[in-house]
């Protein structure tokens, strides 16, 4: 479990993550959602330990995130930037491979290199394993960063709109994959998406913030609805029931 | 496509490594006093020369060319842009800099008394220049060197200042210009130094690799940013003042053999820093041959010519701006 206790983040006068408390669960899917600006990036980075925090603490299983030694907190929390991404010539393969540095400090081991080829698989990279990063399309690239927090192998993983970027075969191939991660490995995966239905049809919970704080939060019965995505974005919403899953439609 | 580049990953070492071993052979016996491979074995006088000249002179160009290329290739990952480099970034002013100061305050200071100061000062110059570029967003790399090269001058007029009045601006120029010709035994060894930071550089590549992605990345897989950024810039500043120290600059060194290294192989330290490191005494090597060759029986300091190439080179990468860093 991640025990997020009153963390606040505030630059200059705007206090863009206000006093907000929270816990995450140790399995599941469990999406934020909300506005630009309503402070999702700066609350996952500082979950993350990237981003100080002005007030307040996380904790990962009993770690705090904030002073426990780097490395540890590595093997149980990865996090996928929504601006990842680096000019360095490196191929996919390197990438990912660098997941597996909190396990094995550059030595690979044979279940690293299991590890590594897995994520692989599961990304569907096998073929652009020795390209280099700089020459892949933005949703190869993508896709090359998500294998590499897979191979990190973290019981918790972040993702920060993992879906920039990315078509409809692959999103929606990303999110089954998260899904799967979820239920078969038992994995926490906590995103941030714009896209209301995606996160409607595969989590378990949705966080919903606004202005620095939460405002809704529940599964998605109680989230996707006209009313709570009307409050959260300002901005009316149809919600159907299609398939079983409730749509959101905001297009008009 | 793929597999060739790694084909060429895998033998790339091997090949600068047989480039190194020929020139070696080459550098030992080419100069003014001819060694007979045979009369090594029945002259007294052939072993003298070689072992106490030829084959330091050789030593000291092969440490001191791998370990600049070394430094050079720590430094633009660490600072993302290729064209950061020794001397590029006032390191190589700083160190002399700091030298200056060992010379004028405390003459008597043992060798390697002088270089812990010139590294400290290589050190502290260089992390002024960082700080600096961090600081200013620069819309074009190239402005990132050329804050460097402005840096070192402030540097080195400081220096020129004192050196001036203490009739030291004939040994700054030694420092500032790398030179071979006076190597012989007892004067080299504190290069292996520069070269066991160089192996010390190989062990913690991953790390370099790892902090040269950003901060973030990083962080995320447990490295420390501030502690991998404070070591490779110590690496890059010790081996300055070692070399700067022992036998002058190499302008430009640091700079090109990376750049040509990692255009082919990328930017996997771990994987392009034996690469690098015999690269740059290869082309150590060549420089001195050439030097000792071309106005023979007299020489040309390899600073001149490494200096002269490295230059051009410079000015080519700059007007091409063929920068991957640059597009971030
Ligand atoms: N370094 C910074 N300095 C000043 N303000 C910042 C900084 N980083 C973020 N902010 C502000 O903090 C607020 C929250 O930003 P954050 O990136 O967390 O939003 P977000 O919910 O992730 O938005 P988006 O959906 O656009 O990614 C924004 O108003 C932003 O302008
Ligand atoms: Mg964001």
């Amino acid at each position: 479990m991640i025990t997020i206790d009153s963390l606040t983040k505030a630059y200059d006068t705007t206090t863009v993550v206000d006093h907000v408390s929270l816990q995450l669960p140790d399995a599941g899917v469990t999406s934020l959602i909300g506005p630009n600006g309503a402070g999702k990036s700066t609350l996952l980075s500082m979950v993350s330990r990237i981003l100080g925090a002005d007030a307040g603490s996380v904790s990962v299983e009993g770690l705090d995130v904030f002073h426990a030694p780097s490395k540890d907190v590595a093997k149980k929390l990865s996090i996928l930037r929504q601006d990842a991404h680096t000019t360095a010539r490196i191929t996919v393969q390197e990438l990912v491979e660098f997941g597996r540095y909190p396990h094995s400090r550059g030595r690979l081991t044979p279940e690293c290199r299991a590890a590594v080829a897995e994520a692989l698989q599961y990304c569907d990279l096998v073929e652009l394993a020795d390209r280099p990063i700089h020459q892949l399309s933005g949703g190869q690239r993508q896709r090359a960063y998500v294998a590499m927090v897979l191979a990190q192998d973290t019981r918790y993983v972040l993702l920060d709109e993992p879906l920039n970027n990315l078509d409809m075969v692959h999103a929606t191939g990303l999110m089954q994959l998260l899904r799967r991660l979820a239920d078969e490995k038992g994995k926490s995966i906590v995103l941030v998406l714009h896209d209301v239905n995606y996160a409607s049809v595969y989590s378990d919970r949705i966080i919903a913030m606004r202005h620095g704080a939460v405002v809704h939060d529940g599964p998605p019965e109680t989230v996707i609805t006209e009313h709570a995505l009307g409050e959260v974005y300002d901005m009316e919403f149809s919600v159907h029931t299609l398939n079983g899953d409730r749509i959101a439609a905001y297009f008009r | 496509m793929a597999p060739q580049r790694s084909t060429v990953a895998a033998a790339a070492p091997w090949v600068a490594a047989a480039a190194v071993l020929i020139l070696a052979i080459v550098s030992i016996f080419i100069g003014v006093a001819d060694v007979d491979f045979r009369a090594l074995w029945s002259d007294p006088e052939s072993r003298q020369i070689f072992l106490q000249s030829r084959l330091p002179r050789t030593f000291a160009i092969i440490l001191a060319g791998s370990a600049l290329a070394v430094a050079g290739l720590i430094m633009q990952h660490l600072a993302r842009n290729r064209f950061v480099a020794p001397s590029t970034a006032g390191t190589v002013d700083a160190a002399a800099l700091g030298l200056l100061a060992v010379t004028i305050l405390a003459p008597g200071t043992a060798i390697m008394g002088k270089i812990a100061i010139a590294c400290v000062f290589a050190l502290a110059g260089t992390a002024l220049f960082i700080a600096l570029i961090q600081r200013v967003q620069f819309k074009d790399v190239v402005y990132v060197p050329l804050i460097g090269i402005v840096l070192g001058g402030v540097y080195a007029a400081i220096g020129e200042f004192f050196a001036y009045r203490t009739n030291l601006t004939q040994t700054m120029s030694v420092w500032m210009n790398g030179d071979f010709s006076g190597i012989i035994q007892g004067r080299y060894e504190t290069l292996w130094l520069a070269g066991g930071v160089a192996v010390l550089a190989y062990v913690f590549a991953n790390w370099f690799t790892a902090a040269g992605m950003g901060r973030d990345f990083a962080t995320n897989i447990g490295v420390n940013f501030r502690l991998a950024m404070a070591g490779g810039l110590t690496i890059a500043a010790l081996v300055t003042a070692v070399v700067v120290t022992t036998v002058g600059a190499i302008p430009f060194l640091g700079l090109i053999v990376p750049n040509i290294v990692t255009m082919m192989l990328g930017d996997n330290l771990r994987r392009v820093l034996p690469t690098t490191a015999l690269l740059g005494a290869a082309l150590v090597l060549v420089c001195d041959i050439v030097g000792r060759v071309v106005i023979f029986p007299y020489e040309i300091a390899v600073g001149v010519i490494v200096g002269t190439l490295g230059s051009a080179v410079f000015l080519a990468m700059i007007l091409r701006r063929s920068n991957r860093y640059a597009n971030a």
